[in-house]
């Protein structure tokens, strides 16, 4: 199917092709799928959920930074992000301190949640992604259970909450400000530095493209096979 | 306008990819393919519920408990945020009692609102009913804000005699409370607010 330049809004025809359909998510409308231009987004007219969003490069992007984000998230989890001082006694804490602070009872939930909301699911997410998207990127074809992967992955996004700790380290520092000095530590940075990335990262990601991708990339490699019902066109 | 309803197709909501309606598994990424979440409402409430449940223990017991060479001090997330005010931080305070207790509220009746206007089949104000959804998807995850300040300051302030910090009970069911709220959020089905929108117009003809 040709990806046309333009706007997807289309008056509907009686008699349709579904390969060559999108469907709003948010509101069920149904439009005609053509790429818009580079840099242009295609909106639904009628709830203004974005549909397609056309970046030229935006895979090769989103592997750069969802790798820069692996690689600061495992570093960001060994070292300290703050450290603490009050009459002569100090103590610092990284991310698996943290984790293995658990004492009492029920209580180790809050610790465990706490780790795998901020540096457990993030990792995950932005693995799924490199496992999607670099072979892709590379010519080669998609990675078995690329599908699969890249589901798991949209469904994690809203439980990755790397951005909403960085608030909590600015606040803890506040709140025990009386009690003894409290500094920042380099894991703190890294984990503000990662926060950005991931917004931007997903300011790249359009679903459609990356779904069409892998489609067009399984089909490639095995023309005999191809998973969808071929509608002729 | 034309939904993939009235054209007897259904869209995966994963995917956005349009099929067939006989069809019960989205073909290129595997979701099930449902024309309408039928009982989204009814898990739409049971979280919603839930999340009010232990929302009220959140606020009653302590977040946090603080022993010093003075003694024992428990808090709650408001006495906290007010403790906060008190040493003159006024922003963060204000994020603090934003985070934990207007968000959760708002979010809250939000949340009743968009789906007893479902439920009432209302056709007024959709724009702003899917804009207030956003909001309320968006906004949800910050309220953990008050959560990991506990289980950071708790790893964190072991200064053996000096000072210690414990979670308290309540940082556990404000924890729970988010969660089952972004789990009732995201079980809301928005095709549902436009649906009413089609009733009416579809009506008079
Ligand atoms: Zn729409
Ligand atoms: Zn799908």
């Amino acid at each position: 199917m040709p990806d046309v330049a333009g706007p997807i809004q289309d008056p509907m025809p009686q008699v349709v092709d579904t390969e060559q359909l999108i469907g709003c998510p948010n509101c069920d409308e149904v439009y005609r799928a053509q790429m818009p231009r580079n840099g242009e987004r295609a909106v639904c007219d009628r709830c203004s959920t974005v549909l397609i969003a056309s970046r030229e490069g935006a895979g090769l992007r989103i592997l750069a930074l969802s790798i820069a984000v692996l690689i600061l998230v495992v570093a960001a989890s060994f070292h300290p992000f703050l450290s603490i001082n009050a009459a002569g006694i100090g103590n610092k804490v990284s991310l698996l301190d943290v984790a293995t602070s658990f004492r009492s009872g029920l209580l180790v939930l809050v610790s465990v949640a706490t780790v795998l909301l901020i540096v457990g699911l993030p990792a995950v997410r932005v693995g799924l992604l490199i496992y999607v998207i670099a072979p892709m990127e590379l010519g080669h074809r998609a990675a078995p259970y690329a599908r699969r992967a890249f589901r798991l992955a949209q469904e994690l996004k809203p439980w990755s909450m790397t951005e909403v700790f960085s608030i909590g380290c600015a606040v803890a520092l506040v709140k025990v400000s009386d009690l003894a000095s409290l500094h920042f530590g380099p894991a703190f940075w890294m984990f503000t530095a990662l926060s950005i990335i991931v917004v931007v990262s997903d300011r790249y990601m359009c679903s459609w493209s990356i779904w069409k991708a892998i489609e067009v990339s399984e089909a490639e490699a095995n023309p005999a096979d191809s998973q969808t019902e071929q509608a002729p066109t | 306008m034309s939904t993939a309803r009235d054209m007897g197709l259904v869209t995966c909501t994963t995917c956005a990819k349009v099929w067939p309606m006989e069809q019960d598994r989205c073909g290129r990424c595997g979701h099930r393919l449902k024309s309408r979440q039928s009982n989204s409402l009814q898990w739409v409430w049971a979280f919603w519920f839930t999340g009010l449940l232990v929302y009220f223990p959140a606020n009653l017991y302590p977040m946090l408990v603080t022993e010093t060479l003075t003694g024992t001090q428990s808090g709650t997330i408001v006495g906290g945020a007010i403790e906060i005010a008190h040493h003159g931080d006024v922003g963060i305070a204000a994020i603090v009692l934003f985070a934990s207790v207007v968000i959760p509220v708002a979010k809250f009746i939000a949340i009743a609102y968009l789906a007893i206007s479902v439920q009432r089949g209302s056709a007024k104000r959709l724009h702003q009913k899917m804009h207030l959804y956003e909001v309320v998807e968006f906004v949800g995850r910050w309220s953990m804000i008050d959560v990991f300040v506990v289980a950071i300051l708790s790893a964190l302030v072991q200064l053996s005699v000096v000072a210690s910090i414990h979670p308290g009970s309540a940082a556990l069911t404000f924890a729970l409370s988010v969660i089952f709220t972004m789990l009732s959020a995201r079980s809301f089905d928005t095709r549902l607010i436009w649906d009413s929108h089609d009733v009416r117009v579809s009506e008079p003809q």
